[in-house]
């Protein structure tokens, strides 16, 4: 032994002096369970891409929404702009143009207009003003073979930005026929819009032209302001302001746009987290049950001199590195994903939020950086919590025993569960925050982490009659005291996919119910026989109104005018409805929610949807302010369901409208058969008679087409769900597989005792279908629960709509019978492998 | 054995004495109440192999852990090269048996998942980095217990004898003061576990370290110095 090399020197004292050590257990657990690391990473990448791909496509939705605001804007201080599309006088733009703080002022009439199957924003033009206020919607940098500066006064001429050019496939030069507020008209496209942003499609065209030929004469829609001082403009601008105009900026504009589409986004969001939450509970799956196999070796390194803490570093090292490769993977993948999700869907995801705007990723650095750092704490927190545990055990009882030490008598924790669920119900009951349901998210979470850790005590109180029952067949008898014993394994095993599955009956609940209460909704309202729109023809004038009414086969036409109508600068307008209301008869006053309600005298009745009631905490009997005709008041006569409005509604009689606006135009006309009029005729002839470019529809078509986009809406969350349940089986799947094949020894001495092995294959595929059935059960208990959060806070906190709970019974039965066919077919493969002859001796302990 | 290298920290015990283990007034009940021993005193000296039996049950690997630092005595002192261990915190006791305990199990414990020459090294990598020279120490203990060329090897390409002589230069390689073995040779053939013994007590005795063995063989008690019989009135001669 003298010639022996010396022995090393310790470098320094604690864990940095074990680090060695540290790299042997990790690398030596890495190359014997690859699979297990691999899944692990797996997880956690999938995870971080589906919650970093929604967060991408959410951001790159919004950025470019807000390149059309500014684009369309064009840069102005400070806007003045109608609440509604019928504008306001222009006899108010003097008036702004001198108020204090003002350095200039720019008139715009802002058209939607269509030309060659192309959609863009016209906009009407005072170049001298815009030039100064708002230059990079003025076409002076006109290119083509007409440079001619006289060309941005004429009538004739049109200038479009590069976007708005491509999408009619015409050139410079070229005559269009284009079509806004129910005129067609020939323009020359004069020029480009070189200072207009890429992908915006925009066109301008002189005001005064615009005015004249689209039908807009002696009305604005916008007023561009370029600000000496500020405080000063809005000041004196505010008291300047007829009802039916409002002060805005662009950041404000931006923001509706973002508040618009803000619930469903945060619900996505949290939708695709849940993915990354499910992949956290398969690392801790696979961890704790690592950690169980390692029992010895770690009591083996402790007694040799390893701190406490140095078990948890190790294992924590091994969640870091799982963490890292999960991260990264899901970064790559995510970006993948919103590419094409961005090139399939659109940035909406399919749910109508941002239509026409051309998207490209827009990556932010910091997003990614949250992303993979929630991915490092999932895996981290899904390792260092068996870890903690491991750790725990005292060395020289680990070293003797396997560490398997299923006691039946010992009592299972209950309280920790209660807590939580306690506190999760708690925080369900709180109002949102800043509009965001905040704590009805964080309800969720505590009662899914409560429910999660209620699922040994749920197996021991479901087995108990079992364990205590006399059961014959040995399968059977090991089987249920194996689940009942060990009920801490059970939950191990079933995190993943209890979490996972609770989610998703939860949100099938809620679709299910939100789609019975739009579908119940459409029957009360679709009551007339035949809907004639004329949204995108410029309306229904009075002599078109007479010419439907004259159509032979009719017994009655109501006609009605929508509008958005903007009560906030910085949120969404409000939709207001003028039709004929009759509350004695069907439909008259569709769904009441709240009301009939007694007016204050002197004040219009309007009707509000109960969107609107939530947004402007309006209520049945009072007075509020919209901004509609001069002097007019207006008090709530009753509120209604409407499911088609996010934003909320205002509906008024429409006698009452023609009175307070003088609008007489019409979009929609709601024909009643005559009895036994041709209905296929009657909409031939209505057609006929009914503006260029209008639709007729009959209430099947309508109520398919809205439940067809309803679908379109969830079917993003369908596929999330669905990410998150494999992720959950695939967790199953694999800690069945290992809790069996680390068995074995036991399996050996089942057979020793004259147990076939095709009895232990059966009580294997009994015990995983028993697993199954207590995840099924825990899982439909707690997604019943979730469900109703879902149903009765988060929804109403975020979209402002309410709905009575639906089962999805079959979708219940189905996921709860897959769950325990897959316990059962995972446990019976693993045992197949775990009780074959020539896998005994070669039998390693993966997956 | 000892090396001349100095510890970086601050050693936990003083220089070597005449006794590496000097155990006094030891006393021991199990949690259901039961007196495993009492006044058990038992000492220790450089190269010398003390083989400690008794019936089952009767509290001998609960000795073993006492002495190792793993568990608490109710009453008594347990010294190591002249420093109690009660006073100790679990800190201290962790770096005294990382330091100067080494281990033999019944079980050999050998982590399938690290090859042998790893699996020797596992002490000096749990206080330094320094691979090349761990890795050389950990090779010429392989040679010396006759396991030279199996460096690269790992458990399962080796039979019981093997992997326990395995056990055995792990147990030395850090030159400890004390070796605790419980039950060394109690999963070999008595072939195999006379080879392992002999082994075990040479490399002790040229270490000039002490040992204390807890068995229930008679040949295995047969290579110490000193036989001792555990009884619920403490340590007395096998001959007595």
């Amino acid at each position: 032994m003298s010639a022996l090399p010396a022995v090393p020197p310790p470098s320094r004292a604690g864990l940095v002096s074990a680090r060695l050590a540290l790299r042997w257990l990790i690398a030596g657990e890495w190359r014997a369970h690859p699979a297990r690391f691999l899944l692990t990473a797996v997880a956690i990448a999938v995870g971080v891409a589906l919650g970093f791909a929604v967060h991408l496509v959410n951001g790159s939705a919004l950025a470019s929404f807000e390149g059309a605001v500014r684009s369309v804007n064009g840069a102005a201080d400070l806007q003045v702009r109608a609440a509604s599309s019928l504008g306001f006088d222009e006899a108010l733009y003097p008036d702004v143009a001198r108020a204090a703080g003002v350095s200039d002022a720019s008139p715009v009439v802002v058209l939607d207009a269509r030309a060659d199957g192309a959609e863009f924003t016209l906009l009407g033009l005072d170049v001298i003003r815009a030039a100064r206020v708002s230059p990079s919607l003025v076409g002076l940098n006109s290119s083509g073979p007409d440079r001619s500066r006289d060309s941005i006064f004429s009538a004739e001429t049109l200038f479009l930005s590069r976007a708005a050019l491509a999408a009619t496939g015409r050139a410079v030069g070229d005559t269009l026929e284009v079509s806004a507020n129910g005129r067609t008209v020939p323009l020359r496209i004069a020029g480009i819009l070189d200072g207009v942003g890429e992908g915006q499609a925009i066109g301008t065209m002189d005001i005064a032209a615009a005015q004249w030929r689209f039908d807009r004469l002696g009305r604005l829609d916008r007023i561009d302001l370029a600000l000496a001082d500020r405080r000063a403009a809005e000041n004196a601008l505010t008291p300047l302001l007829p009802p039916g105009a409002t002060l805005s900026s662009e950041d404000s504009e931006a923001t509706r746009g973002a508040n618009l589409s803000r619930a469903y986004r945060i619900n996505l969001t949290m939708l695709a987290l849940v993915a990354l939450l499910t992949g956290g509970f398969l690392v801790f799956s696979a961890q704790s049950l690592s950690v169980a196999r390692r029992l010895r070796a770690f009591a083996l390194v402790r007694t040799l001199g390893l701190p406490r803490r140095g078990i948890v570093a190790a294992v924590a090292l091994e969640g870091l590195l799982i963490g890292v490769v999960g991260g990264v993977v899901g970064l790559l993948a995510g970006w993948s994903l919103a590419t094409l999700a961005l090139r399939w869907f659109g940035g909406d995801l399919g749910a109508g939020y941002f239509s026409g705007a051309a998207t490209k990723v827009v990556v932010s650095p910091l997003a990614a950086l949250g992303f993979f750092g929630l991915g490092l704490l999932s895996a981290l927190l899904g390792s260092v919590l068996p870890a903690r545990a491991a750790s725990r055990a005292a060395p020289a009882a680990a070293l003797k025993t396997s560490g398997d030490m299923a006691d039946p008598r010992k009592p299972v924790p209950w309280k920790p569960a209660a807590a939580l669920l306690a506190l999760g119900t708690l925080a369900s009951f709180l109002p949102a925050l800043n509009g965001v349901p905040v704590f009805g998210y964080a309800g969720m979470a505590l009662l899914l982490a409560g429910g999660v850790a209620g699922v040994p005590w749920l197996a021991r109180r479901l087995l108990g009659p079992l364990a205590s029952a006399r059961i014959r067949r040995p399968a059977a008898l090991l089987a249920v005291r194996h689940v009942h014993g060990a009920p801490g394994e059970a939950a191990t095993a079933l995190c993943g996919i209890v979490a996972s599955t609770a989610l998703m009956i939860a949100m099938a609940t809620m679709v299910t119910s939100f789609r019975v209460a739009v579908d119940d909704w459409l029957a009360q309202v679709l009551v007339a026989d035949v809907y004639v729109r004329a949204e995108g023809a410029g309306g229904i004038d009075p002599e078109a109104q007479a010419s439907l009414a004259a159509v032979p086969g009719i017994a009655r036409v109501e006609f009605s005018r929508q509008l958005p109508l903007s009560l906030a600068p910085d949120r969404p307008p409000v939709t207001l409805l003028a039709r004929p209301i009759d509350p004695a008869r069907e439909g008259g006053l569709l769904v009441l929610v709240e009301g009939p309600a007694e007016v204050p005298a002197g004040t219009t009745p309007v009707w509000i949807s109960e969107p609107a009631a939530r947004l402007y905490d309006w209520s049945p009997g009072t007075e509020i302010a919209l901004p509609l005709g001069e002097n007019a008041r207006f008090a709530v006569a009753g509120v209604w369901r409407d499911y088609a409005r996010q934003s909320g509604a205002v509906m008024l009689d429409e006698a009452d409208y023609a009175r307070i606006t003088g609008d007489a135009t019409r979009d929609e006309a709601a024909v009643t058969l005559a009895p036994g009029a041709d209905a296929g005729a009657v909409s031939a002839a209505l057609l006929a008679a009914a503006p260029p470019g209008s639709t007729v529809a009959r209430p099947a078509e309508l109520r398919a087409f809205a439940l067809d986009l309803f679908d379109r809406s969830f079917s993003v969350t369908y596929v999330l769900e669905a990410v998150a349940i494999l992720v959950g089986l695939a967790g199953v799947a694999a800690t069945m597989s290992a809790q069996t094949v680390a068995r074995v020894r036991e399996f050996g001495m089942l057979r020793h005792l004259g147990l076939e092995k095709r009895t232990i294959t059966a009580m294997l595929g009994l015990e995983g279908a028993i697993l199954g059935g207590v995840g099924g059960v825990a899982g439909v208990a707690l997604g019943a629960v979730l469900a109703q959060v879902l149903i009765h806070v988060i929804n109403p906190q975020s979209f402002n709509w309410t709905m009575d709970t639906r089962w999805p019974i079959g979708t219940i039965l189905a996921v709860v019978a897959a769950l325990v066919m897959a316990a059962a077919l995972t446990a019976m493969v693993a045992a197949r492998r775990a009780t074959a002859p020539q896998a005994v001796a070669a039998v390693r302990e993966d997956w | 054995m000892h090396s001349d290298t100095a510890l970086a920290p601050p050693p936990i015990v003083p220089a070597r004495t005449a006794g590496i283990l000097a155990v006094s007034g030891l006393a021991k009940s199990v949690p259901a109440g039961r007196q495993l021993f009492s006044g058990l005193d038992l000492a220790v000296a450089p190269g010398e192999v003390v083989a400690i039996v008794g019936e089952s049950g009767v509290g001998k690997s609960t000795l073993l852990n006492i002495l190792a630092g793993l568990d608490e005595a109710d009453r008594g002192e347990v010294r190591i090269e002249g420093a109690a261990i009660g006073p100790l915190d679990e800190a201290g006791r962790t770096r005294l048996r990382r330091e100067r305990i080494g281990f033999v199990f019944q079980a050999f414990h050998i982590l399938p998942y690290l090859t042998l020459a790893q699996n020797v090294a596992l002490p000096l990598a749990l206080v330094s980095a320094d691979q090349p020279r761990i890795e050389a120490r950990a090779l010429a203990m392989l040679e010396a217990v006759g396991l030279g060329d199996r460096g690269a090897s790992y458990a399962r390409d080796l039979s019981g004898g093997e992997l326990q002589r395995v056990a055995i230069a792990r147990a030395l390689v850090h030159e400890p003061a004390l070796i605790l073995a419980d039950e060394p040779t109690g999963n070999l053939d008595p072939e195999t576990a006379g080879r392992v013994l002999d082994l075990f007590a040479r490399e002790v005795r040229s270490g000039d370290a002490a040992a204390v063995i807890v068995t229930h063989s008679r040949a295995t008690a047969a290579i110490a110095d000193r036989v001792l019989v555990l009884t619920a009135g403490g340590l007395r001669p096998a001959d007595a």
